[in-house]
C-alpha cells in the first residue's frame, strides 16, 4: 500500500510540474511585447531593449521557464509589472487573509455538511432527504456568484443580520472580526456545503447498498443503528475522501466571494492582475491556487487508498 | 471545477426513486430548455428596445408596465438586455459545448476502437489537463489572450474536453467488446466502419445526455467569468456580466440584479431536469 501511496504523491508532483509548464507556456505565448507594452508612450527601441535584457526577455523560452521555475521555488517570482513591486510581496500580505477566511469556512462548512450528509442517508427517500437533494442540486447546478448573491440577499437586505458588501479594514476587536468574516464564510460554506452533502450522502448510501448493511438490517437493527454502527465507521474513507475533493471546491468559490466583498484576498489580487494583465502576478497566483487544488485532490486518493483494506496487503 | 475521477464513483445517485413521478420534471426541463433556445434564436427580434438603448430616467426601477424587469443602473430596459443577453449566455456555451463533446467523443470512441498506444497517449495527455482547476485556466488564458467571443469559445471548449473523453471512451470500449462489434471485425469491416456503425449509434443516447452537462459547466464557467468582468465584454453583455453591473442594486433588490441571476438559474437547472428525464445520464458528475 506504501508503493501505491508514495506512486500517487510522485503523480500529484508530476502533475505540478505539468501545470507550471503549461502555466507558463500560456502566458509566455502573449501576443505583443511585454517591454513595449510596460514602456509605453516611452518605447524607444534602445529603451525597449534594455528592458528586455534587464526582465531576461531575450532568452530562448526553456530557459526563461526554468529562471521562473527556480525563482518561483525560491520564493522569488519576479516584480509586478504594474506597481513594481516584488510579487512575492504582494501575495504574503493577501495569502494570511485568504487562508483564514478558507479555514473559517471550512470549520463551518465540514460539520454542517457531515450532519446533514448522513442524515440524509439516514433517513434515505423521507421527505426530508428529498428536500435536501432538491435544494443541494439546485446549489450545485447554479454558479457560484448566483449562490453568493443570494445569500446576501436573504442575510443582508431581508433578514438584516448582517451588514452587506462591506468588509472592515481596521480590526480592533473580536466583534468586527465576527462581522467582518460573517458574510463572506457564510456565502462560501454555502457555496460547498451543497456539494460535501451530496458527495457524503452518496458515500453513505453505497454503504448502506452492501450485503452486510442488509445482514444488520435482517437482524433488526434499526435504521439509526445501522447507519451510525455498521455503516458509519466503513464510510469514514470514502467521505474524508469526498470532504477533501469538496474543499476544492472552495478555490472556485473564493475567487468570487473575495470580490464580491472586496476581500482583500489573494483571489481578488489575481482578478485583477489578469484584468491589468500583469503576468508575473497572474503566473505565481496561478501556481498557488492549482498547487493547493492538487494538493487536496491528492490527499483525497491518498485517503480513499488508506481507507480500502482491499489494497492494504498488495 | 473539474471533477477528478475519484469523484464520479463516490457521487453515483440513487437514481430509481426519480423514476416516480416522471412527467413534470422531464416537462418543465424540456419546456425551459426549448423557451431558451427560442429566446437565443428570436429574442433580440422581440425586445420592445435596443440593448444599449437608454430608455429611463429613472435607474434601478421596480417592474412595471412599461419596464416588465425594471431598468438597470443606467435606465435601461432590462427586459431587452436579457433578451439580447441570450445569444451570449446560450450561443456561446453551446459552441463550446459541441467542441468538447465533439471533440471528446471521437477521440474517445478512436481510443477505444484502435486502443493499443494511440489510447495510452490520449489518456496520459487528457489526465494532464484535468490538473488544472478549470477556473484557473480560464483565468491564466484571459489574462495572456484577452477575452474575445472566439477565445472564451475554444478555452471553455478546451476545458470540458477531458470530461466528455472519458465519458465517451468508457461507453465506447464497453461497446466495443461486444459480439457485434466482433463480428464485424472479422467479416473484414475497417475501423472507420467500426466506429461509424458499429459504435456511434449504440453510444449516441449518453453522450447526448453528457453534452446537455457540459452545456450546464460552460454556461456556469462564462457567467462566473462574466461575473468578474472577464468574460464578455461591454457594450455586449451576457447574464453573468449582467448581474455584474447591476450589483450595486442589490442592497434595494432591485430587479436588474435579480431577473438575469434568475434567468440563469432557470437555464442551467432546466437542462439538468431534462438530462435527467433522458435515460442514460452518465452517472454521477456534479458541480
Amino acid at each position: 500500500m506504501l508503493k501505491l501511496l508514495l506512486g500517487r504523491l510522485a503523480v500529484g508532483a508530476v502533475s505540478l510540474l505539468f501545470v507550471s509548464v503549461a502555466v507558463f507556456t500560456i502566458t509566455a505565448l502573449l501576443p505583443g511585447d511585454v517591454a513595449e507594452e510596460l514602456l509605453g508612450q516611452a518605447a524607444t527601441p534602445e529603451a525597449v531593449a534594455g528592458l528586455r535584457t534587464s526582465l531576461g526577455l531575450d532568452l530562448p523560452a526553456p530557459l526563461r521557464y526554468l529562471r521562473w521555475l527556480a525563482g518561483l521555488l525560491t520564493g522569488n517570482p519576479g516584480v509586478s509589472l504594474v506597481n513594481k513591486v516584488p510579487v512575492a510581496q504582494l501575495i504574503g500580505s493577501r495569502l494570511p487573509n485568504s487562508l483564514m477566511l478558507a479555514a473559517a469556512t471550512t470549520l463551518v462548512a465540514v460539520p454542517l455538511a457531515l450532519t446533514v450528509g448522513i442524515t440524509a442517508a439516514m433517513w434515505r427517500g423521507s421527505l426530508y432527504d428529498r428536500v435536501v437533494s432538491m435544494l443541494t442540486l439546485s446549489l450545485v447546478s447554479v454558479p457560484e456568484f448566483l449562490v453568493a448573491t443570494a445569500a446576501v440577499l436573504i442575510f443582508a437586505v431581508h433578514l438584516r443580520w448582517l451588514s452587506a458588501l462591506s468588509y472592515v479594514s481596521e480590526i480592533t476587536s473580536i466583534g468586527q472580526v465576527l462581522r467582518a468574516f460573517a458574510m463572506p464564510v457564510l456565502c462560501l460554506s454555502c457555496v460547498i456545503v451543497a456539494q460535501m452533502v451530496r458527495m457524503t450522502r452518496a458515500a453513505v448510501i453505497d454503504q448502506l447498498n452492501a450485503p452486510y448493511v442488509e445482514m444488520a438490517v435482517l437482524k433488526g437493527a434499526g435504521p439509526v443503528r445501522v447507519v451510525l454502527a455498521h455503516a458509519l465507521p466503513n464510510a469514514v474513507g470514502p467521505i474524508v475522501n469526498a470532504i477533501a475533493l469538496s474543499l476544492s471546491y472552495l478555490l472556485g468559490g473564493v475567487i468570487i466571494v473575495e470580490i464580491i466583498f472586496n476581500y482583500p484576498g489573494i483571489a481578488k489580487l489575481m482578478v485583477d492582475a489578469v484584468a491589468t494583465r500583469d503576468m508575473p502576478l497572474v503566473q505565481a497566483c496561478a501556481m498557488i491556487f492549482c498547487a493547493a487544488f492538487l494538493i487536496l485532490v491528492t490527499t483525497a486518493d491518498m485517503v480513499a487508498i488508506a481507507a480500502n483494506p482491499r489494497l492494504r496487503h498488495r | 471545477m473539474n471533477t477528478p475521477a475519484a469523484a464520479l464513483e463516490a457521487d453515483a445517485p440513487v437514481a430509481p426513486r426519480r423514476r416516480r413521478l416522471p412527467g413534470i420534471a422531464a416537462l418543465a426541463g424540456i419546456g425551459i430548455t426549448l423557451f431558451w433556445i427560442a429566446m437565443a434564436v428570436f429574442g433580440p427580434l422581440i425586445a420592445p428596445h435596443e440593448a444599449g438603448a437608454i430608455v429611463d430616467e429613472d435607474v434601478f426601477s421596480p417592474i412595471s408596465a412599461a419596464f416588465p424587469l425594471g431598468t438597470d443602473y443606467l435606465g435601461r430596459d432590462m427586459l431587452s438586455r436579457i433578451l439580447w443577453g441570450t445569444r451570449y449566455t446560450v450561443g456561446v456555451a453551446l459552441a463550446a459545448a459541441v467542441i468538447a463533446s465533439g471533440s471528446g467523443l471521437l477521440l474517445g470512441m478512436s481510443a477505444a476502437a484502435w486502443g493499443g498506444w494511440l489510447d495510452s497517449v490520449i489518456s496520459r495527455v487528457i489526465d494532464t489537463l484535468v490538473a488544472i482547476p478549470s477556473k484557473m485556466f480560464a483565468l491564466v488564458v484571459v489574462a495572456a489572450f484577452g477575452s474575445t467571443v472566439p477565445v472564451l469559445v475554444l478555452t471553455a471548449g478546451i476545458i470540458y474536453i477531458p470530461g466528455a473523453y472519458r465519458i465517451a471512451r468508457s461507453l465506447a470500449v464497453g461497446v466495443n467488446a461486444l459480439d457485434f462489434v466482433r463480428v464485424a471485425r472479422a467479416r473484414g469491416e475497417g475501423t472507420f466502419y467500426v466506429i461509424r456503425e458499429e459504435i456511434l449509434p449504440n453510444i449516441i443516447g449518453p453522450v447526448l445526455a453528457d453534452f446537455g452537462l457540459r452545456f450546464v459547466f460552460i454556461v456556469l464557467l462564462l457567467s462566473g467569468l462574466s461575473f468578474l468582468g472577464l468574460g464578455v465584454q461591454p457594450p455586449n453583455a451576457d447574464w453573468g456580466s449582467l448581474v455584474r453591473e447591476n450589483l450595486s442594486g442589490l442592497h434595494e433588490g432591485a430587479p436588474a440584479v435579480l431577473m438575469p441571476a434568475l434567468a440563469i438559474a432557470t437555464l442551467t437547472i432546466g437542462v439538468n431536469l431534462l438530462i435527467d428525464s433522458v435515460s442514460g445520464r452518465p452517472r454521477g458528475e456534479a458541480g
